[in-house]
């Protein structure tokens, strides 16, 4: 995987995941100090959809998303954008994403922070999916003898 | 993975921005009088000074088109406007709503900025200009709205023309630029009402 496709994926893992899943994961990671260049906050995106996935492009609502920049001393610069107003969140997610950007630090942090969050969204859409099928109601008409 | 050198803004920016913005507005309304910066306000990435960093996180965002002159146009400090003011920045001198003028002594004629329209004069550039120096009660002297009897200003390192063309400028009223000229953590305002006697 590149820099940029690999930096998209742990920046979803971890816009998506729930704040104190990422704590837990990095309780025996500790982050270097990192210097804020833009404070957490809080500002609203509008989400647009498509009717069907491939219909007219339509205004769906707005979402809260919180966003921070940090730099840590390697002078890489991370960003955390992340759903809601959870602003510990955010620098959570700003740190970390300067911290992989470290080669030294990468290795270790994916998989014991990523790989494991990506590992959990994962099962938690495959239980909704599996919901979801459970409930599944296939629709069919007997023949009623009509067609002699 | 790319390394930055990018610095940090305001550390509360609603509290901060409205306060320089505080500043600058006392500033305009009284020519000529020299305004200080809050000791919190952050240090600005060389060769941008503390005050013209102040303004440009204040003053600029993705309304207003930024000019830069030579010294200024340098990577780091178009990296770090993009980043904090999310401006965008201009080539066209007439475009730009705002000019950030890093060299006060190459200054160019004011003619390359837009002087507003007699319709909207308040769309003329307002010019941003990091000096060598200011003082206050010395040098030229300052008359015009905002000032008492009168006021004076002494501004280091401007070309030797600058009392001239800002004739020019005046002579245009209503159109014409405003200038805030800054210096290390100092600025002072000359908007277009203001006449310069040497």
């Amino acid at each position: 995987m590149d820099d940029v496709s690999a930096r998209k994926t742990w920046l979803s893992v971890l816009a998506q995941s729930e704040r104190s899943d990422i704590e837990a994961a990095l309780s025996d990671y500790p982050l270097p100090e990192t210097e804020v260049l833009r404070p957490a906050e809080v500002g609203l995106v509008m989400v647009r959809g498509r009717a069907g996935g491939n219909g007219q492009r339509f205004n769906l609502g707005e979402m809260p998303v919180t966003r921070c920049s940090v730099r840590n001393p390697a002078g890489h610069v991370g960003h955390g954008y992340v759903q809601g107003r959870d602003k510990v969140h955010a620098e959570l997610a700003a740190r970390l994403d300067a911290a992989l950007q470290e080669p030294g630090r990468r290795a270790a942090l994916t998989k014991a922070v990523i790989k494991p969050l990506a590992a959990a969204l994962a099962r938690d859409k495959e239980t909704i999916e599996a919901k979801a099928a459970a409930t599944k109601v296939d629709f069919f008409t007997m023949a009623r003898g009509e067609s002699e | 993975m790319t390394i930055s050198a990018l610095t940090p803004g305001f550390a509360d920016p609603p509290i901060q921005a409205q306060g320089v913005f505080r500043l600058v507005l006392d500033a305009m309304a009284r020519p000529g009088r020299i305004a200080t910066l809050a000791d919190n306000a952050p240090s600005a990435p060389a060769p941008l000074d503390d005050a013209t960093f102040a303004l440009a996180l204040t003053l600029l965002d993705f309304e207003t088109p930024v000019w830069l002159d030579a010294k200024l146009d340098l990577p780091d400090v178009i990296e770090s406007l993009r980043f904090h003011c999310g401006c965008p920045i201009t080539k066209e001198a007439k475009e730009a709503c705002f000019a950030l003028i890093g060299d006060a002594a190459s200054l160019t004629t004011f003619a390359e900025f837009s002087k507003g329209t007699p319709e909207y004069p308040d769309r003329a550039a307002t010019l941003i200009i990091q000096t060598e120096g200011l003082a206050e009660d010395e040098g030229w002297t300052l008359r015009g709205p905002g000032i008492k009897d009168h006021a004076r200003l002494r501004i280091l390192g401007l070309p030797e023309d600058f009392v001239q063309r800002w004739q020019t400028n005046r002579a245009g009223f209503p159109n014409g630029v405003d200038v805030i000229v800054t210096h290390d953590r100092r600025l002072a305002c000359l908007p277009r009402t203001t006449s310069l006697e040497v």
